[in-house]
């Protein structure tokens, strides 16, 4: 019995082991927790990355990746999940781990050009065959007969961004009138037909259950639905007007001293914004920042006004505070319906 | 005398017309909510040929997953099953003030919901937390990493073995166990020869759903997790991120193996349960010849 114990136990410390550590066939590592659809791209970007770090110095690299909702991953990282970078997609999520962590700077935002936000995207629209009720703008989506879907701006960033770009449009459109702003939006609002918890689940909606004529979500995942269902089954209309989604990204200061990972991750950062690595976001229908890559990526990207949040509601805080909280103007405006 | 007691009072399960009507809805509720959604998986999961289905569950982040599932069963199971039986062993052998409200106490994982169990132990075990971030003063890192799934699967099966044994202990009585006694045995001597003989299926019933669980558990798992890919992704997380992924027939590769797993521990507990059933034939029978 005691040695069958031991063989037992050896066994399992054998398996632990192997469970606890990541093949440790690379000389250095790093791990990146990013938002949960983000999982294909950075992929894509790893292997490039290492190849590029590889060439670099010498060194061959293993990056582990993290996926799930970017507030869930923030909190993780907050409670000790000793990630070396954080590749979100809202600046929110990015702040609280200053706020609430303390574990970066206040000031993280200006450590990488372009706030930290080596990509971007915007709202966009997602129409049926043949875009039979003819929408080009948001004006078209408060038509009669128009149906809308939706992620609910309550429960899901992607609803908020959304209700955002609804509302620059009316404030580009009708300037400083507050009651005309007000009543495109309640007509808007009173347009959608289904309000789905999350972004996925949106599309789901539109597509497998083939509810309403248009689907408002990410221009990358417009782009990526239209690709994916080939014959113009889906088409893609981009606003004229529209929000700017940023993707914001950091290394995580406390953990990467404690790593020593703080040269991989700021190279690792950096790089995204190299030429090739923009090429390869752009792939993935994200919008970028490089000019080459930007001409030739130009009619999939057509020209749009894109509207920062502070200049739609100043700022994350006073958008939350003002719309989305509870009372705010999102349940004052469904409320009058 | 059947004949006299229904005709003395009918009762609304007598028709033929209501006795089959109430076997077809339970059947057709069985069929929609039970066995067809059961089906469909193992559906979609072959829905691209087997082949498929072979590469996606050989693919190096799924076999990760299913070794950390099976690693984390295996010190799992284990661990509730010296617990559990020590726990029913102290709770039906022995009286003491308190003994109700242990009793009552086992069964807190089932009372609270796995997710909140989750977040107690990031809340206690976390960077920020009264115990983690003493740990951390030492460098030790529980949480976002096995040991930390562990602990959590550990706290939401606890329950099982105790649960199937305190009955059955409870029923069988301690005077066997006091006969050994009298004849001197030790302590150990009567576990080994009076006790587990006894409980032998019952244990292994708890075991069986102890491991079933500990396999399938998702809400606490995801919230201690930290999701890292290759690390300290469990299946039914690794369900989840394939299915975020449009990866469907990955997700439903995955899950079947979950499936498959399910559906051998239904045939281990029916065997187990005629097993029982027949040790207890014999016993009677036995007890009649003698």
């Amino acid at each position: 019995m005691p040695s069958k114990l031991k063989g037992l136990l050896t066994g399992l410390a054998l398996s632990a082991s192997l469970f606890a550590q990541p093949a440790l066939s690379a000389d250095r590592e790093l791990l990146n927790t990013s938002y949960d659809i983000a999982r294909e791209l950075f992929a894509a970007y790893n292997v490039h990355f290492s190849k590029y770090w590889e060439a670099k110095t010498g060194e061959t690299l293993e990056v582990s990746q993290s996926h799930a909702g970017s507030s869930k991953q923030a909190q993780a990282i907050i409670q000790g999940l000793k990630a070396d970078v954080a590749t979100f997609n809202q600046v929110t999520d990015i702040d609280i781990l200053h706020a609430r962590g303390g574990l970066i700077p206040e000031n993280w935002a200006e450590r990488l050009p372009n706030n930290s936000s080596p990509y971007y995207s915007t709202m966009a629209f997602l129409v049926r065959k043949g875009n039979p009720k003819n929408i080009q703008n948001w004006d078209d989506l408060i038509k009669e007969d128009v149906a809308l879907v939706m992620p609910n701006p309550k429960t899901s960033g992607n609803g908020r961004y959304t209700y955002l770009a609804a509302l620059g449009y009316a404030q580009d459109r009708f300037g400083d009138d507050q009651t005309k702003i007000d009543s495109f939006l309640q007509d808007f609002l009173s347009h959608v037909k289904v309000f789905d918890s999350g972004g996925r689940g949106a599309t789901t909606t539109f597509i497998e259950r083939e509810i309403g004529d248009v689907l408002l979500t990410f221009e990358s995942e417009v782009l990526n639905l239209a690709d994916r269902y080939e014959n113009g089954e889906y088409e893609v209309v981009t606003p004229k007007v529209s929000f700017l989604a940023e993707f914001p990204v950091t290394w995580i200061d406390e953990y990467v001293k404690q790593n020593k990972t703080e040269d991989l991750a700021k190279a690792y950062l950096e790089h995204l914004y190299s030429e090739d690595a923009q090429r390869l976001l752009a792939g993935f229908n994200y919008r970028v920042h490089n000019e080459t890559v930007k001409q030739e990526t130009s009619d999939r990207f057509p020209e749009v006004k894109l509207l920062p949040i502070d200049a739609i509601a100043g700022s994350w805080e006073n958008a939350t505070n003002e719309h989305f909280a509870s009372g705010g103007k999102l349940d004052q405006l469904q409320r009058r319906r | 005398m059947n004949a006299s007691q229904s005709s003395r009072h009918r009762r609304v399960g007598d028709s033929p017309v209501i006795k089959w009507l109430l076997i077809g809805i339970a059947v057709a509720v069985a069929l929609a909510l039970l066995i067809v959604p059961l089906l469909v998986i193992f559906v979609e999961a072959l829905g691209a040929g087997w082949g498929t289905l072979a590469d996606n569950l050989t693919d190096q982040y799924t076999l990760h997953a299913i070794g950390l599932t099976l690693f984390v069963a295996a010190l799992t199971v284990p661990l509730n099953l010296v617990f559990g039986t020590a726990l029913a062993w102290l709770v039906t052998r022995f009286r003491f003030p308190g003994r109700k409200l242990l009793i009552t106490l086992i069964d807190i994982p089932f009372a609270v919901s796995p997710v909140v169990a989750g977040l107690l132990y990031l809340l206690l075990y976390g960077r920020n937390g009264w115990v983690g971030s003493w740990l951390a003063d030492y460098d030790m890192q529980l949480m976002f990493s096995w040991p930390g799934i562990v602990m959590v699967t550990v706290f939401v099966t606890c329950p099982f073995v105790a649960r199937e044994l305190i009955p059955l202990m409870q029923q069988q009585g301690s005077e066997e166990e006091e006969a050994g006694v009298v004849l001197g045995a030790s302590g150990w001597r009567i576990f080994r020869t009076i006790t587990l003989p006894n409980i032998k299926w019952a244990l292994i019933y708890g075991v069986v759903l102890t491991n079933a669980r500990a396999v399938g558990e998702f809400g606490a798992v995801s919230v201690v997790s930290g999701n890292i890919r290759g690390q300290t992704n469990t299946l039914p997380l690794h369900v989840e991120l394939l299915y975020q992924d449009y990866n469907i027939v990955g997700a439903f590769a995955s899950a079947s193996l979950l499936a498959g797993i399910a559906v051998f521990t239904l045939a281990v507990k029916g065997f187990v349960e005629w097993r029982q059933t027949r040790s207890l034939n014999r016993l009677q029978t036995e007890e009649t010849a003698q």
